[in-house]
């Protein structure tokens, strides 16, 4: 039988099986830690920060932190809060972000958070870094001024032989994705979609499609990211890859 | 008591923020209860003729006309609002600026696709306002005091806070009136 | 290299991608860059993507994929670099070359690197590989001629070895070790051998652990653990196979005590290599040494077979049965973040240098996801003290909380630059008199990750509980000007050795460094102040020790030299933009030709 630990998350007290991650086991128990560059089935990165939560007074990550017994975690609170919407703002001031010109939007995560959190202007000033738009690949758009630089697509897209199609390249300010060039010439029809769906904002779009769900229809036009439907809407999606 | 007074001006945005605005619909009626329009667009007051309480910017600066006229705004207006992303962030103009002015220009005088120019003449008339090397957002020019997203702003969101700001109490806004497009 | 000549360096380790950056390093020396081509060619013989080839050749400094040269030069650009008179050096490099640094000319290039851990001979440079110290304009333009007429980088040195074993037939260097004050580590008290024969041969693992805890003994790479208790937990996690690392990858400016530790003792190491292997059951060791001292590489791999003829390494070290332990050395390839344990063993496993989450630990599970201990060179070496002498005796010396010596690199503006091993304890106040230091304005206590500290708290005494330290002491003089010169170099520093994972490594520095601009050039207002209070605040989620710790330079400076940064903010005015209307329109009314009217 699976052991069950007992701990708390903003005082209220929780069971969840031991060695879950915090963000699972605190969505099993009906609390919502807000998650971006975290994707169910896939193992998590802990790149973000978003899921950024206190346990026994330490800033650790939700998704790749394991609950034990008497953890002490705090969640929603006026600090960690702030810290969430802080790396939130970051990454729209970081990448160039045009929602209106974007088709993810409305269903980005991105912007969902942000919508979530009622970011009305980022603290951060705008950085416009210079950012390549690759259209080369048959199948792809990859728009690097959307990018955030999560690591999604190079954890959940692998080739047949489980080899590397996305990979970070460089470092620091520099860092970006790169598409390996000769898997992205022969990217399958069903891996280009895997690899849009998967990104969370629009870095990543298939050709030829698009804007096809109207406005007031997509995913967080009305439901905020994290809120019960949301959150079976996605983890139904990610059943339905598994 | 006098009413609070707005003032209104579309910087490098293309008026529909405006536009959005007007769809509050029948609530202008109300708002014209409360409020007296200064400069603005909407009464077509070109030059302020007092100082104003409340001023809603739309669009980013990209030229020196741009930038005096929000400078003008921040003197004349106590509170001063980034009306709409271009506003915020620059908008669809700012996608310009990971690209050199120079390089603008040339193709949109010289040699884009669809110009015509065999004289090869440029805007350099003393009475034209000056291009910026980039777009800038209204809060990197003047202290800017509230920012409302969108593209347009969604009308519900430009009523409640507009509402909130005209009788001084806390802006509180529903999920849905928030969006960035 | 033609195909063939790869596939062969790439048999060589077994088509083991594991090994890619001694793959990378090994095909890069022929000239000095790897073309797509040859990246074609090590993807395919590793089966894997060429991506994975490019991830990690990208994240290392010394890595290129276009020519750097014949002669590549890599000129120090850290603080102590600069303020012992580099802009002199790298403008008759650049004149000389009429070239900018970060091109080539001539087939000579010339490329900024982070501190060297020449510290105490600055400015200094590598130059394909070997140490150039004590550079001037003269010397560097004599350099460039010496190039022109295609001499061997050995011939350019001008003058004779550097001390001791510097001037030895393995490393043949200029460099010098500047030992001004010894203690156990680096006094004649140690008898190669003998600890393993007479003394490691007699003791159980758990002997051996209970001595070293007995000791108080905490790691010295800054951090502090215990090293005892990490032992024991290492030894009780369980995996088929253990390892045991040494981190000599000693990047943090103005530190270079492992690099004289390494020249000096590299005996007593690795015999302190083995007797934590032996504690905690390790099979295999790594000595992971930054590319930076390569030039020790050959003269390590001559001490490594000593030890091993001798009986002391390989099969049944010291005799001890059932206890098989080899050391490699694994080079790495410029990445400041690799000095963090698990990046350390990302870069050792041929990956980037990315930090892991935790849990799991290392010592759970690290290299090749076997249980790994990971100790500092300057550890390793009193342990070899520890069981010569006892834990009770290294806990007679330095603190409670911090017992025995430490190994202190100290720069900067003082008479007398170098090592100094002192019992811990001491405060800022003796290491200046003793290292000769006069007008003193700020010491940076424990390299940019550390702290800038101001003459009132020249008192405070070095120790984990108080000023903790792995060692850096960078002493700057009333002559310096912290923020300009020390705080934004640092700043430039962190920008560029992030790994880029996490989202506040990969930008608040850089924004900070935006804010800082912004007061030094006058424009600021408290509100930037304020803000970079605040927005330094977010480092701390990140996910490492670098990450916690890069904004530390702004951090300590606001705390400590709060009055440098209210002397340059504007007063009076609560917002000002900094925006220049007349340099925005310069460029737009230069190519319409016509005059800003403004």
């Amino acid at each position: 039988m699976e052991k069950k630990v007992t701990f708390t998350i903003d005082n209220k007290e929780c069971t969840a099986t031991a060695g879950s991650f915090i963000v699972d086991a605190a969505r099993k128990n009906g609390i919502y830690i807000p998650t971006l560059c975290n994707y169910d089935g896939v193992k998590p990165a802990g790149s973000c920060r978003v899921c950024t939560v206190k346990v026994n007074k330490r800033h650790l990550t939700a998704c790749t932190t394991p609950v034990a017994e008497g953890m002490e975690i705090e969640v929603d609170t006026a600090e960690l809060n702030d810290l969430r919407n802080a790396v939130v703002e970051l990454l729209f001031t970081e990448g160039n972000h045009y929602c209106p010109a974007c088709e993810k939007s409305g269903d980005c995560e991105l912007q969902a958070l942000a919508y979530r959190f009622q970011i009305m202007a980022p603290r951060f000033p705008f950085q416009f870094n210079e950012r390549d738009i690759d259209a080369s690949h048959p199948k792809i758009y990859h728009d690097h001024n959307r990018c955030i630089l999560c690591k999604r697509c190079i954890r959940a897209v692998k080739d047949k032989d489980g080899k590397s199609i996305f990979e970070f390249n460089n470092r620091a300010k520099e860092v970006r994705i790169k598409l390996d060039d000769k898997l992205g010439e022969t990217l399958s029809d069903e891996l280009a979609l895997k690899a849009m769906e998967v990104c969370p904002v629009g870095s990543i779009l298939v050709k030829e499609i698009g804007f096809k769900t109207p406005i007031g229809k997509r995913k967080f036009d009305r439901i905020p990211i994290g809120t019960q439907e949301t959150t079976e809407q996605l983890s139904h999606k990610e059943e339905h890859h598994e | 008591m006098s009413k609070p007074v707005i003032a209104t001006t579309s910087l490098a945005g293309c008026f529909g923020c405006h536009m959005s605005f007007l769809d509050i619909d029948d609530r202008l009626l109300d708002l014209i209860e409360l409020v007296e329009f200064n400069k603005s667009p909407i009464d077509d007051i070109k030059t302020f003729t007092k100082d104003c309480d409340i001023g809603l910017i739309e669009g980013g600066c990209c030229n020196t006309e741009n930038i005096h006229l929000l400078k003008e705004f921040r003197k004349r207006c106590k509170i001063l609002v980034s009306f709409g992303e271009c506003a915020i962030m620059g908008g669809l103009p700012a996608m310009r600026n990971d690209i050199s002015v120079k390089e603008c220009l040339e193709e949109a005088y010289l040699s884009g696709p669809s110009t015509v120019n065999e004289d090869k003449i440029l805007p350099n008339d003393e009475e034209l306002p000056m291009i910026l090397d980039r777009v800038y957002p209204c809060h990197e020019i003047v202290k800017m005091d509230y920012h409302l997203p969108g593209c347009p702003p969604t009308a519900d969101m430009i009523w409640i806070v507009l509402h909130a700001l005209i009788l001084d109490v806390d802006i509180e806004l529903p999920y849905e009136v928030i969006k960035y497009d | 290299m033609t195909t063939t000549e790869i596939q062969t360096v790439l048999k060589k380790f077994r088509n083991d991608k594991t090994r890619l950056v001694d793959i990378l390093l090994e095909i890069q020396s022929e000239n000095g860059f790897i073309s797509k081509q040859k990246i074609e060619t090590i993807a395919e013989g590793l089966d894997i993507s060429e991506v994975d080839v490019e991830q990690t050749m990208s994240f290392y400094h010394f890595f290129s994929c276009k020519p750097r040269g014949k002669y590549t030069i890599y000129l120090n650009n850290s603080l102590v670099a600069m303020m012992k008179g580099r802009e002199k050096v790298a403008d008759a490099f650049e004149k000389e070359l009429g070239c900018k640094f970060g091109e080539v000319a001539e087939d000579i290039g010339i490329f900024d690197t982070s501190c060297i851990g020449m510290s105490d001979q600055e400015p200094a440079a590598l130059i394909n590989g070997k140490v150039f110290t004590n550079l001037t304009s003269f010397r560097a333009r004599e350099i460039i001629r010496d190039m022109r007429k295609g001499m061997e980088v050995e011939e350019m040195y001008a003058n004779t070895f550097g001390d001791s074993k510097n001037s030895s037939k393995l490393v043949r260097s200029v460099v010098r070790n500047h030992i001004k004050r010894t203690g156990p580590i680096l006094d004649q008290n140690f008898q190669t051998g003998k600890i393993l024969q007479k003394q490691l041969a007699l003791m159980t693992p758990e002997e051996v652990i209970n001595e070293v805890k007995r000791s108080h003994l905490r790691g010295r790479g800054g951090a502090g653990f215990p090293t005892g208790i990490k032992w024991e937990f290492c030894r009780r996690a369980t995996g088929k196979k253990k390892y045991l690392f040494c981190n000599a990858d000693e990047g943090e400016p103005g530190t270079f005590k492992d690099r004289v530790i390494l020249t000096e003792k590299p005996e007593m190491l690795f015999e302190g290599m083995v007797v934590a292997a032996y504690a905690i059951g390790a099979s295999e060791g790594i000595l992971y040494l930054r590319y930076e001292y390569s030039y020790l590489k050959d003269y390590l791999e001559d001490v490594l077979d000593k030890m091993r003829k001798d009986g002391n390494l390989g099969k049944n070290p010291a005799g001890i049965k059932d206890f098989n332990f080899d050391i490699r050395i694994q080079l790495g390839a410029g990445a400041y973040i690799c000095g963090e344990e698990s990046a350390l063993i990302e870069s050792a496993e041929g990956k980037r240098g990315e930090p892991r989450n935790r849990p799991p630990f290392p010592v759970e599970k690290g290299y090749l996801g076997f249980p790994t201990t990971v100790n500092n060179v300057e550890t390793l070496c009193s342990v070899v003290k520890v069981i010569q002498n006892g834990g009770e005796w290294l806990r007679n010396m330095g603190t409670k909380d911090s017992t025995g010596t430490k190994v202190l690199s100290i720069s900067g503006d003082c008479l007398f630059p170098g090592i100094y091993e002192l019992e811990w304890g001491f405060s800022i106040n003796t290491i200046l008199e003793m290292a000769g230091a006069h007008n003193t304005q700020a010491v940076q206590i424990g390299g940019p990750s550390g702290a800038l500290v101001n003459p009132d708290q020249f008192d405070r005494i070095l120790c984990y509980s108080d000023l903790a330290t792995g060692g850096s002491m960078i002493i700057l003089d009333e002559s310096r000007d912290l923020l300009k010169d020390v705080v934004m170099n640092f700043t430039d520093f962190f920008i560029e050795e992030s790994c880029g994972s996490c989202v506040p490594c990969r930008n608040i520095p850089t924004l900070l460094k935006n804010k800082l601009t912004r007061i030094l050039e006058g424009k600021g207002t408290m509100k930037d102040f304020e803000d970079s209070q605040n927005w330094a605040n977010m480092m701390q989620i990140n996910r490492c020790g670098l990450g916690h710790t890069a904004a530390n330079p702004i951090i300590t400076s606001l705390e400590n030299f709060r009055h440098l940064y209210e002397d340059k903010i504007q007063k009076h005015k609560d917002f000002d933009s900094g925006f220049d209307i007349a340099s925005a329109v310069a460029e737009s009314c230069e190519f319409v030709d016509r005059d800003p009217n403004i």
